[in-house]
């Protein structure tokens, strides 16, 4: 069956997920679970990092994902949940870019 | 997340089972609800909200801040007839976000040509159906007026609580067709369910205008399965 939009619907993220998980590699789920104003991606949208830093899915559309996947890598090694917050009135995400101007708060926690 | 709660999560999404991840911020505490056990859950009716829109999201609660992963299966469409109003549907439908499935034991129809990029089963419903394993996320749409083709597929519509089920047919075609699922031992609520004449009432002639009032009923009953009885 075809699926025209395997971007909205985080299948096979979650999967992969999994599969990382029972490979043996270190990994970690961030979710966007708040959003304000026009943020690029939905509450509920996944990333998956594994410990090398590589990753797929998407919290923003490419303006975070950076630094999610730095601290996503440091929820692997310490094993515990944090919730990160980007948007226009904190510094680090004027660095980071979130460029539509919404702010987003998205957790990060270890699978497995 | 706990792996055997990630393989449980993406085996209930699997099975094509609606499904609610509860996640406390604070603690980072989880648990799954799966559709039997939201009536013992203490946020069963938060729970019961969200899978209705099908939205995640924080909610403030007795337990503290926690955020709900909703995982509804994504929609389908089952249609009965390789015919030129399915022509239509088909790509609108998948534009909307439909897995699209064409079942017509007419190879004469039923050709890839006519059909591009979509899921075609040249064969008998009563073949192809159970196959399909056709649910309360399917949308069913028979389009052959045809009772032997379109008849088999109402009834396992009906049966499996699809929640669309439309018929192509005047107001004629209907009422026989519904002395034959009468005759079948259907009950009048299941066949009240049937939308015929299919489409919203627009006005619509051609075969793409057809699928664009079939498009929007369905999306109805989608979205607001209230309005749409």
């Amino acid at each position: 069956m075809t699926h025209t939009d395997n971007l909205s619907r985080d299948e096979d993220i979650l999967k992969a997920a999994e599969d990382w998980a029972r490979g043996g590699r270190g990994v970690a789920l961030a979710t966007v679970v708040e959003t304000w104003g026009s943020a690029p991606r939905p509450v509920g949208a996944n990333l998956v990092i594994d410990g090398d830093g590589n990753f797929l899915g998407s919290v923003s559309g490419g303006c975070v994902e950076g630094a999610v996947v730095t601290e996503a890598m440091d929820v692997i090694v310490s094993g515990k949940p944090r919730t990160l917050e980007f948007g226009v009135a904190d510094e680090t995400a004027w660095k980071v870019g979130l460029s539509c101007g919404g702010t987003i708060r998205v957790y990060v926690e270890k699978i497995g | 997340m706990r792996l055997d709660v990630l393989s449980a999560l993406n085996a209930e999404r699997a099975a094509r089972r609606a499904v609610v991840l509860v996640t406390a911020i604070e603690s980072g505490a989880q648990r799954l609800v799966t559709h039997d056990l939201i009536d013992a859950d203490p946020l069963r009716e938060t729970l019961r909200k969200r899978l209705h829109s099908g939205k995640s999201g924080m909610e403030e609660t007795l337990e503290g801040r926690v955020f709900l992963t909703v995982h509804v299966p994504s929609p389908r469409m089952v249609i009965t007839g390789a015919v030129h109003i399915s022509q239509a549907l088909a790509p609108i439908a998948k534009l909307a976000g439909y897995d699209v499935t064409i079942v017509d034991p007419r190879t004469a129809f039923a050709t890839p040509e006519r059909f591009p990029d979509v899921s075609l089963l040249a064969e008998w419903p009563e073949n192809a159906l159970p196959r399909l394993s056709i649910d309360r996320y399917t949308a069913f749409v028979a389009l052959t007026h045809d009772p032997k083709i379109d008849d088999f597929g109402l009834v396992e519509a009906l049966r499996n609580e699809c929640f669309y089920v439309g018929a192509l047919g005047s107001k004629k075609t209907h009422a026989r067709r519904v002395e034959r699922l009468r005759a079948q031992g259907l009950s009048e609520a299941a066949i009240a369910r049937i939308h015929a004449p299919i489409g919203l009432d627009i006005g619509a002639v051609s075969p793409a205008e057809i699928a664009v009032a079939v498009m929007a009923e369905i999306t109805t009953a989608r979205r607001r399965p209230e309005a749409a009885s």
